[in-house]
């Protein structure tokens, strides 16, 4: 049957397509990078103003979101669910500590250097599997590879601790030669803030460029941007390697805040949290998933005051409420509700 | 390989019989999971939760009244029931979308049953007794009865299925839903009732499940997730949809892990159906087992 | 042509759909009589078969109204459409390929209502109607020819004891042999005053079989005529469909 080009006879509506987060023209920009630097001055503020356990709960919630951030990487720009995650943040996490447990002195950046190596080992092994699958596939086997790696380092005790993990001491802020600084709850925080935003700003940047474009439509339309000529395999590849290091990465720092490994974090259960975040915040957007990370760690807190055990089942009756209800999640509600 | 002679021939057997018990039942867990997935291409991530609440249900019923046979059928219909009202409530509403969707919708109901489980039994294990002691004498080993059984029943529960398929009226709706929902409604067949008692079906077997395998282990709100995994690689080995594929594959793996269990700990035993998941997807993505028709 | 005096048998009333953004069906209306074949005519991609699918309660239309027997059908569920008896025999026929001719047919047959002996009656009927389906009632639907997948298609649909049947491009990709049988199908319906609904391509079979032609193009409907009127003057056809 011949393709006739139809014209669209709605009007051109005002909607504008596109990647959320990409905003680019006079007033929107301005917006945007205002509302940026008034949350990242809260940010830094805020281990000034809070109480200790929040301020750790901030940071926490931090470190959640960059790991969901790396996520929406392959679920919102790629089109791939994982739920693999846990695998690069539980190897991010156990490079750390098999730094800190090793080196003397224990040193940060070292620490950060073997995290993201293991995470991007990992990320290699399991995109090169699980790449050539689509959809569903893909994702019972990042499922499946996750648990393979918490099998091994549940069971592999003498290494890895096993069942009890690994603990050690937090490495100092140092600048080999210059200085060298124990961190403080505050300034921890503040390194936190910096790397998640360093982050944040290089994966935005990512987003927007032309390998950007391509793996949103690798999303968009999967055998038309093959047919068009792109190696499919080799941009996800490369997709779920970088999704990896972001999230070993926050394995790393997740180490360096709490001091411990364990091989809970591997488990895919982390991964479907991190999944969860994406969706409640919205995906694609790169700031929802932290967003969402905020609202369900803040909920859960919440909730498990007034239910004290097993606040997780309402958060899941919100899931899943959301999920059919609100599938652009929070930040795109907001989206069309400012837009209205 | 010499090594093979160093292991007795009675373990090889008895670990056999293991694998062949343990595999019947997960061929009927996986047959819930993979029936769901062919007709309405839903991963249903809340299976396993089926299995343990199936446990559990069966735990209450049996203590109020003492008969196991009882349990078993009355759980399996409650858990039945529950399916139909999962799949109303959270599965229904999403059934023109992405298939993602499903995923993460049955990901969310599982999270909540899983906690829900938590809250009402309480993280330690209880125990079904099993519903008649006995063993027979299997070499050095008194080998219970009980397992064979759970071994005929599964393969019973399984069998009746099949000719459900096969013969009748709702078996034909089934399949023709299966190969082609559009025009099976242009034929009459009220699908949404058909999809929501094939969900009903898979959860109802789910359950029966796992009243069976609750003497074998302590029934506790987590064995759930161990299940799930099992049953993900059964039927991704077997090929989604495909049911002879998810039996004949259950039953392989389940070998393959008793064997193992005679060289390592059952912890690390399961690293072998992992590497059974990996070569299939390499080799022979669609199924081990997997004929070329769905 | 004889006016139809009653309310129509189906009756289609300025439907809209979308395909997405796509905008198909701009207001089409259409009417079949009882036992009346009315043939659809129109160049490829103008909505004839989502006129049918509107019908069949496949695509539900945004707009207008789809009444049967005088009700409003337009937002029944497919599977309740066919019940009240439309049966649909969509283009690439979408036999149940795993399924045995026997039980492709009882999806039609097996329906509350119907007894056993009846059942039987409408299986002699159509296994006589069509006698290599009965010779093949236990194969599987998947390894029929063409030709034979097309009948065991309509087959099916006759199964639901329909007042009107949908045929969309029952020709298509089959041999002429093939071709000068579905005219005979269509012959038997007519005769057994099973209304008929056909979307086709080609012209002359459509001429010959129908009563009415509409001719559709771009979502609506430009022209109706009884057939005879078009037999003769085919300027009307040359304009639309370009042959």
């Amino acid at each position: 049957m011949t393709a006739q080009p139809h014209t669209d006879p709605l009007p051109a509506s005002r909607e504008r397509e596109g990647p959320a987060g990409r905003v680019g023209e006079g007033r929107h920009a301005a917006i945007y990078w205002t509302g940026f630097s008034v949350i990242l001055a809260l940010l830094v503020i805020a281990p000034l103003v809070l109480p200790e356990f929040w301020r750790r709960f901030l940071t926490e919630i931090l470190i959640w979101g960059l790991l969901a951030m790396s996520s929406d990487i392959l679920i919102g720009y790629t089109g791939m669910v994982s739920f693999g995650h846990s695998a690069f943040f539980g190897l991010g996490m156990y490079g750390a500590a098999a730094s800190l447990t090793s080196l003397e002195p224990p040193n940060l950046w070292l620490a950060m250097l073997f995290g993201l190596a293991a995470a991007a080992a990992v990320a290699g092994f399991v995109a090169y599997f699980s790449t050539r699958l689509r959809d569903i596939y893909f994702a019972i086997t990042t499922l499946i590879f996750s648990q393979i790696f918490y099998v091994v380092i549940f069971t592999w005790t003498e290494v890895t601790g096993g069942e009890n993990g690994l603990t050690f001491s937090r490495p100092p802020l140092a600048l080999p030669g210059l200085f060298s600084v124990p961190f403080t709850s505050q300034t921890l925080h503040w390194f936190v803030v910096a790397v998640v935003t360093l982050s944040y700003l290089v994966l935005r940047r990512i987003t927007q460029s032309p390998f950007g474009m391509v793996l949103q439509s690798i999303r968009e339309n999967e055998p038309r941007t093959r047919a068009i000529g792109y190696p499919i395999e080799r941009y996800k590849i490369v997709a779920v390697m970088l999704s990896g290091l972001f999230a070993g990465l926050a394995g790393v720092l997740y180490a360096v805040q709490n001091q411990f490994a364990a091989p809970d974090f591997v488990f895919f259960l982390v991964s479907g949290e991190a999944v969860i975040y994406n969706v409640i915040g919205g995906i694609g957007t790169l700031v929802g998933p932290i967003v969402g990370a905020a609202f369900f760690l803040l909920l859960r807190e919440g909730l498990s005051r007034f239910f004290t055990e097993y606040y997780l089942i309402p958060v899941g009756v919100i899931f899943v409420a959301m999920v059919i209800f609100m599938p652009q999640g929070l930040l795109g509600f907001m989206r069309r509700w400012l837009n209205e | 390989m010499e090594f093979l002679q160093t292991i007795p021939f009675d373990q090889l057997l008895i670990q056999t019989i293991n694998g062949i018990v343990t595999g019947m039942i997960l061929a009927l867990v996986a047959s819930g999971l993979t029936l769901i997935f062919g007709i309405m291409d839903v991963v249903n991530f809340a299976h396993g939760e089926l299995f343990m609440l199936g446990a559990y249900f069966g735990v209450i019923v049996l203590g109020a009244t003492g008969d196991f046979w009882l349990a078993l059928v009355a759980a399996s219909l409650i858990i039945a029931l529950l399916g139909a009202a999962i799949y109303l409530t959270t599965l229904r509403p999403l059934l023109g979308r992405d298939p993602l969707t499903t995923l993460l919708s049955t990901f969310g109901v599982s999270l909540g049953l899983q906690n829900y489980a938590l809250w009402q039994f309480g993280p330690v294990a209880r125990k079904i007794a099993e519903p008649f002691t006995g063993h027979f004498s299997l070499f050095y080993l008194d080998y219970p009865w009980y397992r064979l059984v759970i071994a005929l029943l599964s393969a019973a529960i399984i069998g009746a299925l099949w000719l459900f398929l096969k013969f009748g009226t709702f078996g034909i709706w089934i399949r023709a839903t299966t190969q082609d929902r559009v025009m099976a409604q242009a034929m009459g067949i009220p699908v949404p009732w058909v999809l929501t008692v094939v969900f009903a079906i898979g959860a109802g077997m789910a359950g029966a499940s796992g009243v069976l395998f609750g003497p074998l282990v302590g029934v506790n709100p987590t064995m759930g997730l161990d299940w799930i995994l099992k049953t993900l690689i059964v039927v991704v080995v077997g090929g989604m949809g495909n049911l002879a594929g998810s039996i004949a594959a259950a039953i392989f793996i389940s070998l393959l892990e008793a064997y193992a269990a005679l060289w390592v700990s059952p912890a690390q035993a399961v690293i072998v159906s992992f590497v059974v998941l990996i070569l299939t997807l390499l080799f022979r993505p669609t199924g081990l087992f997997a004929s070329s028709a769905k | 042509m004889t006016r139809v005096p009653m309310q129509p048998l189906l009756a289609v009333e300025d439907i809209h759909t979308y395909y997405g953004k796509s905008h198909i069906l701009h207001g089409v209306s259409m009417e079949v009589g009882n036992g009346e074949v009315v043939g659809l005519l129109g160049r490829n991609g103008v909505g004839k078969s989502t006129t049918l699918k509107a019908v069949a309660g496949l695509v539900h239309p945004s707009g207008g109204e789809v009444r049967f027997e005088g009700r409003p059908i337009t937002r029944l569920p497919a599977h309740r459409v066919a019940r009240l008896g439309i049966g649909y025999v969509p283009e690439e026929r979408r036999i149940f390929r795993l399924l045995t001719v026997t039980e492709n047919l009882r999806t039609g047959l097996d329906r509350r209502g119907v007894t056993t002996a009846k059942k039987k009656e409408l299986l002699e009927k159509v296994y006589a109607y069509f006698p290599v389906l009965a010779e093949r009632r236990s194969q599987a639907g998947g390894t029929l020819s063409g030709g034979e997948q097309q009948m065991l298609a309509i087959a099916r649909a006759m199964m639901l004891e329909p007042k009107i049947i949908l045929l969309d491009e029952p020709t298509e990709g089959l041999m002429p042999r093939m071709v000068s049988q579905i005219r005979e199908i269509i012959e038997v319906l007519h005769r057994e005053h099973v209304a008929v609904l056909l979307v086709e391509q080609n012209v002359p079979l459509t001429l010959e079989a129908s009563q009415r032609i509409y001719i559709l193009e771009k979502g609506v409907v430009r022209h109706h005529a009884p057939a005879v009127e078009l037999q003769v003057d085919d300027a009307v056809i040359h304009q639309y469909l370009g042959v």
